[in-house]
């Protein structure tokens, strides 16, 4: 059939092409039998990104991600920007396994090729890009063989805010806030408090900070060097890499086991 | 005086550089009853005439939805319609699927003229018979399109299509000026004048016509009855004087149009081939 639809387009996101057969693999009770088949699909990650945290503020979005690429329980890599602009309307931030985040970038930046090439007045904007990502994390879901990321989709587009999140197994929603990650954990709390729909820029950095700030203490795979980046109606910026002010002498942390002698 | 010789096979070049398998679809789009599609900057009329094989039977619908932003007109071999109807909807579909974002018009029509592109450079098939006019809505605003079966593919402010649309044609190129800014109701009005204008005499009624608009905030939707007749009763108060005039404006137009269906030998004379509409 000759004709060419967007779907066919995006056969390489979804994983069609000649090598990347996925083949079932046969198991007889001495182990897998065809072992190409599970070298071929993702198990688990190797090199992870951390909590990626998320608002909308009075101009856009705000996002924020620390540099870090684990890999394991090492701090291996301490160089890796898990933020990326995406046309001139989205913001896309990337937890999990970083070169299936590089591997996304290379699907979205075929479409927005393709798109930019239609010179047509019409652009894809960050509630299409979501959306275009959903399909795309859902379907390898569903062949077992899933990009190990949580992505989260910021924009802003001829005025409207758009803030939303993918996860590896193609959930998708859209809110306010997102964090991935253990940001759900210990940034969305503070964020349910404090966040407003009329944050000025100064004040969601700050609130911001807040939420990384927790995230160094209390997560062993964040480092301290954070990027901020910021999406309005002009364009993206993606801030210089930064740490934070971190205090250590709480008591608590100088005699940790002052109440319970032989604990750690 | 070689059309004969190199008109077999559409993958046969005449020495004039025609293709002349190319050109004999597009006479069968003149063969189809008239269809009209006009623009305003927000908003797009599509207008059909309605003909029935005979008077036990219903219509032929020309005019189909694509989308709740995108509707379609056709003239030619309505069944080539209905499947190119079918690719539309489908590819607007997918899309939306995908981008949870209503395909733009001009890259839908774009896909549509290669797909019948296509058919004319394979020996194997034979181009679609169907002309269409596709109005629909994107980000940079309103917009009409007219698909031929050779492929190509033009923007218009206002078009029409089918046999005596040279009448129609005329009334929308002395008022196209116009339509960019008109308001819906005059644009509808527009539309159905110039219907009128195609049916050379014939009483402009509301059961002859079918009328579609869409537009910002307004999915694409079929006029009903009498809302069509209450626009037709604006301007056709005293519809004999009216006819007398249509009538005038007409005539030059006829014997063309004998003319024509004459050449193409097949059609013979006013009866329409039954696949044509």
């Amino acid at each position: 059939r000759e004709e060419t639809s967007d779907r066919e387009r995006g056969r390489g996101a979804i994983g069609v092409s000649e090598k990347m057969t996925f083949t079932i693999p046969i198991e007889n009770g001495n182990g897998v039998k065809n072992a190409e088949a599970d070298s071929q699909r993702t198990l688990y990650p190797y090199v992870t990104g951390t909590s990626v945290v998320a608002i909308k503020y009075k101009d856009g979005i705000l996002m924020a991600s620390d540099m870090g690429g684990s890999y394991g329980s090492t701090l291996r890599y301490k160089n890796i920007e898990r933020m990326k602009a995406i046309g001139k309307h989205s913001l896309l931030g990337a937890s999990g396994e970083i070169s299936d985040f590089q591997e996304i970038l290379r699907y979205l930046d075929e479409l927005m090729l393709n798109d930019n090439m239609w010179d047509d007045g019409n652009s894809l904007g960050p509630k299409e890009v979501h959306n275009y990502l959903t399909r795309v994390m859902y379907n390898r879901r569903n062949k077992f063989n899933p990009l190990w990321n949580t992505l989260v989709l910021g924009g802003v587009k001829n005025g409207e805010k758009y803030l939303g999140m993918v996860s590896m197994i193609g959930v998708s929603f859209e809110d306010n806030h997102v964090a991935t990650g253990f940001g759900n954990h210990l940034a969305r709390p503070i964020l349910r408090d404090e966040w407003r729909e009329d944050l000025s820029f100064e004040e969601g950095v700050k609130l911001l900070e807040k939420c990384m700030r927790v995230l160094l203490y209390r997560d062993r795979s964040a480092i301290n060097k954070l990027q901020i980046a910021k999406m309005t109606e002009e364009g993206v910026t993606v801030s210089e890499p930064y740490s934070l002010k971190t205090f250590w002498d709480f008591k608590a942390f100088t005699n940790p086991t002052v109440g319970a002698e032989g604990s750690w | 005086m070689f059309r004969n010789q190199y008109d077999t096979d559409v993958t046969t070049w005449s020495p004039t550089g025609r293709l002349f398998q190319v050109e004999y679809a597009m006479e069968a789009v003149k063969q189809g009853s008239a269809a009209i599609g006009l623009r305003s900057r927000s908003h797009v009329v599509l207008a059909c005439v309605n003909k029935a094989q005979s008077e036990l039977s219903s219509h032929q619908r020309k005019i189909f939805k694509v989308d709740d932003h995108i509707g379609v007109a056709i003239a030619g071999l309505t069944a080539d319609g209905r499947v190119l109807s079918r690719y539309m909807r489908s590819e607007s579909i997918n899309h939306s699927f995908t981008y949870e974002s209503p395909l733009p018009v001009g890259r839908l029509v774009v896909r549509l003229a290669d797909k019948a592109q296509v058919c004319t450079q394979r020996s194997w098939k034979r181009p679609y018979g169907v002309g269409l006019l596709v109005g629909g809505l994107d980000e940079s605003g309103a917009h009409l399109y007219y698909n031929c079966p050779s492929g190509n593919y033009f923007e218009y402010q206002a078009f029409a299509i089918g046999s005596r649309s040279q009448a129609a044609k005329t009334y929308l190129e002395r008022r196209f000026e116009s339509f960019q800014e008109s308001s819906r109701e005059d644009l509808i009005k527009d539309a159905i004048m110039a219907i009128r204008e195609t049916l050379q005499g014939e009483t402009l009624k509301s059961s002859i016509c079918t009328v579609s608009v869409l537009g910002v905030d307004e999915p694409f939707h079929f006029l009903d009855q009498e809302t069509i007749q209450k626009v037709i009763d604006t301007f056709e108060k005293v519809p004999e004087e009216e006819e007398d005039a249509g009538e005038g404006e007409a005539e030059p137009e006829a014997a063309p149009g004998a003319a024509g269906t004459g050449e193409q030998g097949g059609s013979g004379d006013q009866d329409v081939a039954p696949m044509e509409m």
